[in-house]
């Protein structure tokens, strides 16, 4: 056990070629109307290790894993457990397999209880409810594998993080040994990040294995074994991660040679264009959020907001988006007066919102990706005349952003929910980028983007701000605000704690204002 | 082994059709066993069942006598689901057009140039349907007012508001006692067709094209998708969904409220008993079928108009009790309903995952049950 544990420490384990995999795909091939997702894919997956899956943005990881899960079905190649061939058909055969999934995008029920959630679809549960033992379970897994959630928490009132726990506490629960986890750090806070690694350490302890998607190299190679690099649908190499570097795998992943930093000039800030004045909200159980927040982004410029997740941040983008009640303060753009505006007043002005929520609030997943694009435009003369629309002048629309922002779709008028993670998102950012006259209000742009795409987004936020437009974004990756932030300001419970010039700002420094530590509450210098 | 019942990957143009097709055929078998229990000939009953709907340019006549308010109530609701707003109140607004239509007709039509009497009452009917829809409407768009039950009670506020006024202050003095108010003056009768199928079928089609239209190449249309399909993210985009909710409400009760005027001006042509008969809650049923599509609606309308009179014709025809009419409309009904749900889910016969490894080439296994 030991010697497993060590896998994904320092130490990285040596995967034998002679072990029996637990787990092997072979020739995996699965079809959707216009792409091959996967072509011919092949996997291996041995006791106690943890095996990252890398690639791009549609590159077919997610599809892989729920094919793996049951949800989709393979049109061809053959999946083994422990030499045996199987037929996984449902994520219920998964589990009698003993193997679970966290999906990228949670699926709990909002309104009931933790140990609920738990029980949820269990097939062989008596006709009354023991939630009793399920509770005392759970208190145990929690326990062996550091997992601290309260049973009778309602999911609504979890974070992101603790809901993770939640879905991972779910495939312990049913006593799987092999865990996928489709990025699972794409919401964390790195505090969150490590937990997580110290709860994969423990599991992978126990003689279980996990598949592990994410974007982040350094996350690979902190504590993946080993990792396997999809392309377009296609096996391109699985290495070992002890014998690769962060440049090879993104090689690897994009064919090319990919720089990984992006030009940035000088900032030449001109006139405030975004003014907060002691701005004071609440949050959706109706707790105060934004106790007092003054900031102002000039035009040509990016102030960043750091912070861990729930201190406000959100809140801030949605008021000044005017989708949520300010209860005090007020809030400028371009002089005008924006306090409490209704949000079409705010997209009139030139306020473009890069919202958190993607599926739920950002795109409509039943409407065709063109129509999505099109969410807001749609006002405009290009597409009507008067009150009728004029398909061709959106369909044009659509293929030009989808050709500049290179989202990977099959047609125009597929639906938006059958896109990628990252292409969603790039649905969104070609959107808001076009539609920006002023104002960007950025929540979390890059996650769930491959390295390519990331990079490609911040350029785009420096062209926007080179353009002229006064940027806020707001993230909770301290790389990102440090190399596209010209001001980064930290918020710590509803309040700004702290302000510093990109160029004088410590990581350090930042990382401790975060934390709470060292309240100075000034305000912002202008 | 077990049965999984499955949400669809993906609905396919074939699965749209086929559904509905093999629903009915679900249907009629279902409903033939019942006749058999009952010692009805299934074939005997389903051909009366057709002559009495379809037969001949009559029953044809009656039948779309039947489905003019199913089309106009069925479109009304449509467009409220459309948005997320549940409509229990298509009844109410109907009662409430066919009320202010006979009102206008009989107390305010003097002194009116004649070609202008039938247009005033149909506005006015329709007018009074709209305006009815949107105190629920404004009440769950600004005051966050469960529609349901404020459209279910309004119902019933205007069942009993009509049979009041032609049992009290409206009844015909020369109506030898009999409940319903004197007939309409000739200038308030909307135009007949053929038997009593009058004009409303014009307006019915009209409607629908017109819905059809707005709901596809609008503005207004694609606010009113968006709505429907992610109110946040609607929301989120800058359009105002009360307003949209309120406008939406005001043409679902309009055009409930203009079934209403239909019947009144072109079938019962005074007001009496059977304005209010549940064309208002059937059309629910008639949008579910459809759904929610307008050109549907008038197809669904037309084909449930025809069970609704061909069963009422086989208990004259056959001499059966009237309960075995009624039996076997909802048996044709609920497997029709049920077998909707099939164009998103599927059954699919599963063995555990250690037993059955074939992939489902192998299988063929696939489709079962679609
Ligand atoms: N249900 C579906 N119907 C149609 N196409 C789909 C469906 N699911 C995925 N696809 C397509 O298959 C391809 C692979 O998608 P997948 O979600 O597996 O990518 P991914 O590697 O997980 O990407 P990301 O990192 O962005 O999450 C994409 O082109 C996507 O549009
Ligand atoms: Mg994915």
């Amino acid at each position: 056990m030991l010697f497993l544990a060590e896998g994904i420490v320092g130490q990285k384990m040596t995967v034998g070629e002679s072990q029996e995999p637990l787990l092997r795909m072979v020739g995996i091939t699965k079809r959707f109307p216009g792409v091959v997702a996967n072509d011919h894919v092949d996997l291996e997956l041995y006791q106690g290790e943890v095996l990252a899956l890398l690639g791009e943005n549609g590159a077919g990881k997610s599809t892989l894993m729920n094919v793996l899960n049951g949800l989709y079905r393979a049109d061809e190649g053959s999946i083994y457990v422990r030499g045996e061939r199987v037929g996984i058909r449902s994520p219920r055969d998964a589990y009698e397999l003993g193997i679970g999934m966290v999906h990228q995008n949670f699926m709990l029920v909002e309104t009931m209880t933790v140990a609920e959630n738990v029980v949820l679809g269990l097939r062989d549960l008596s006709f009354r409810l023991d939630l009793g033992g399920v509770k005392r379970r759970l208190q145990e897994l929690g326990e062996q594998y550091g997992l601290k959630v309260d049973p009778d928490a309602y999911i609504w009132q979890l974070s992101v993080g603790e809901q993770q726990r939640v879905e991972i506490l779910k495939l312990l629960y049913r006593d799987v040994d092999v865990l996928i986890l489709d990025e699972p750090t794409a919401v964390l806070t790195p505090q969150e990040v490590d937990d997580l690694v110290e709860v994969l350490r423990r599991v992978i302890g126990d003689g279980k294995a996990a598949v592990f998607i994410t974007h982040k190299l350094r996350e690979v190679m902190k504590f993946a074994d080993r990792v396997t690099v999809l392309r377009d649908g296609k096996n391109v190499a699985t290495r070992l991660t002890r014998e690769t570097s962060p440049d090879a795998l993104a090689r690897l992943m994009v064919g090319r040679e990919v720089l990984f930093r992006v030009e940035k000039t000088a900032c030449e800030p001109g006139d405030a264009v975004l003014e907060v004045d002691s701005l004071r909200a609440l949050d959706d159980k109706g707790l105060p959020a934004l106790r007092g927040v003054s900031l102002t982004v000039r035009a040509g410029e990016i102030v960043g907001i750091a912070g861990v997740a729930g201190n406000g941040q959100r809140e801030l983008a949605e008021v000044i988006t005017g989708l949520r009640q300010a209860m005090g303060g007020e809030v400028y753009v371009s002089q005008e007066r924006m306090t409490n505006c209704r949000p079409l007043r705010a997209i009139r002005s030139g306020v473009a919102h890069i919202p958190e929520d993607r599926i739920g609030m950002g795109l409509v997943g039943d409407m065709s990706v063109a129509e999505n694009l099109a969410l807001k435009a749609y006002r405009d003369s290009a597409f009507s005349r008067g009150p009728v629309l004029h398909p061709e002048g959106m369909r044009r629309f659509a293929e030009e952003l989808i050709d500049g922002f290179a989202i990977v779709t099959p047609r125009a008028e597929t639906r938006v929910k059958f896109l990628s993670g990252g292409n969603l998102q790039k649905t969104i950012l070609a959107r808001e980028l076009t539609a920006c006259e002023g104002l960007l209000v950025a929540v979390h742009p890059t996650r769930g983007l491959d390295v390519g795409a990331t990079e490609a987004v911040r350029a785009q936020l420096l062209e926007e701000r080179d353009r002229g437009t006064a940027v806020l974004l707001i993230s909770e990756d301290l790389d990102e605000l440090l190399e596209v932030a010209d001001r980064i300001a930290v918020m710590f419970e509803g309040q700004i704690v702290g302000t510093r010039k990109t160029d004088d700002a410590g990581r350090d420094e930042i990382g401790l204002m975060m934390a709470g530590d060292g309240m100075e509450k000034e305000g912002m210098a202008t | 082994m077990r049965i999984v019942f499955e949400k669809r990957e993906r609905v396919s143009h074939t699965v749209r059709v086929l559904v509905p097709v093999i629903s009915l055929v679900f249907a009629l078998v279902f409903g033939a066993v019942l006749l058999l229990f009952s010692g009805v000939s299934p074939g005997a009953a389903y051909a009366a069942m057709a002559r009495g709907a379809f037969g001949s340019s009559r029953a044809l006549a009656e039948t779309f006598v039947k489905a003019i308010p199913l089309m106009l109530t069925g479109l009304a609701v449509a467009v409220a689901f459309r948005m997320l707003f549940w409509n229990i109140g298509a009844e109410g607004q109907l009662a409430m057009g066919g009320l202010t239509a006979a009102g206008v007709a009989l107390f305010a039509s003097e002194g009116l140039p004649s070609w202008s009497v039938l247009p005033i009452t149909i506005l006015a009917g329709t007018l009074a349907g709209a305006l009815w829809a949107a105190i629920p409407a404004a009440l769950r768009a600004y005051l966050g007012v469960n529609e349901v039950i404020t459209t279910l009670m309004m119902n019933y506020v205007a069942i009993l508001l009509v049979s009041h006024m032609y049992h009290g202050p409206w009844r015909d003095p020369a109506g030898y006692g009999f409940p319903g108010t004197a007939r309409l003056p000739e200038t308030a009768w909307l135009p007949r067709l053929y038997g009593r199928a009058h004009l409303g079928l014009f307006f019915a089609v009209v409607a629908a094209v017109v819905l059809w239209f707005v709901l596809q190449r609008t503005k207004w249309g694609f606010e009113l998708r968006i709505v429907g399909e992610n109110p946040e993210a609607a929301r989120y985009i800058g359009i105002d969904i009360p307003r949209l909710m309120l406008v939406a409400m005001l043409v679902s009760g309009g055009l409930a409220g203009l079934a209403g005027v239909c019947e009144v001006t072109g079938v019962m042509r005074r007001l009496q008993q059977g304005l209010t008969v549940g064309h208002g809650y059937t059309a629910i049923i008639v949008a579910w079928l459809a759904q929610l599509n307008p050109w549907a609606v008038l197809l669904v309308g037309f084909l449930l108009a025809g069970l609704l009179v061909g069963g009422d014709q086989i208990q004259m025809a056959m001499g059966l009790p009237a309960a075995v009419g009624l039996v076997l409309q909802g048996a044709l009904l609920f497997p029709m309903l049920g077998g909707a749900l099939f164009t998103e889910y599927r059954l699919r016969i599963v063995r555990t995952a250690t037993e059955d490894f074939r992939t489902p080439e192998e299988t063929g296994l696939e489709e079962a049950g679609s």
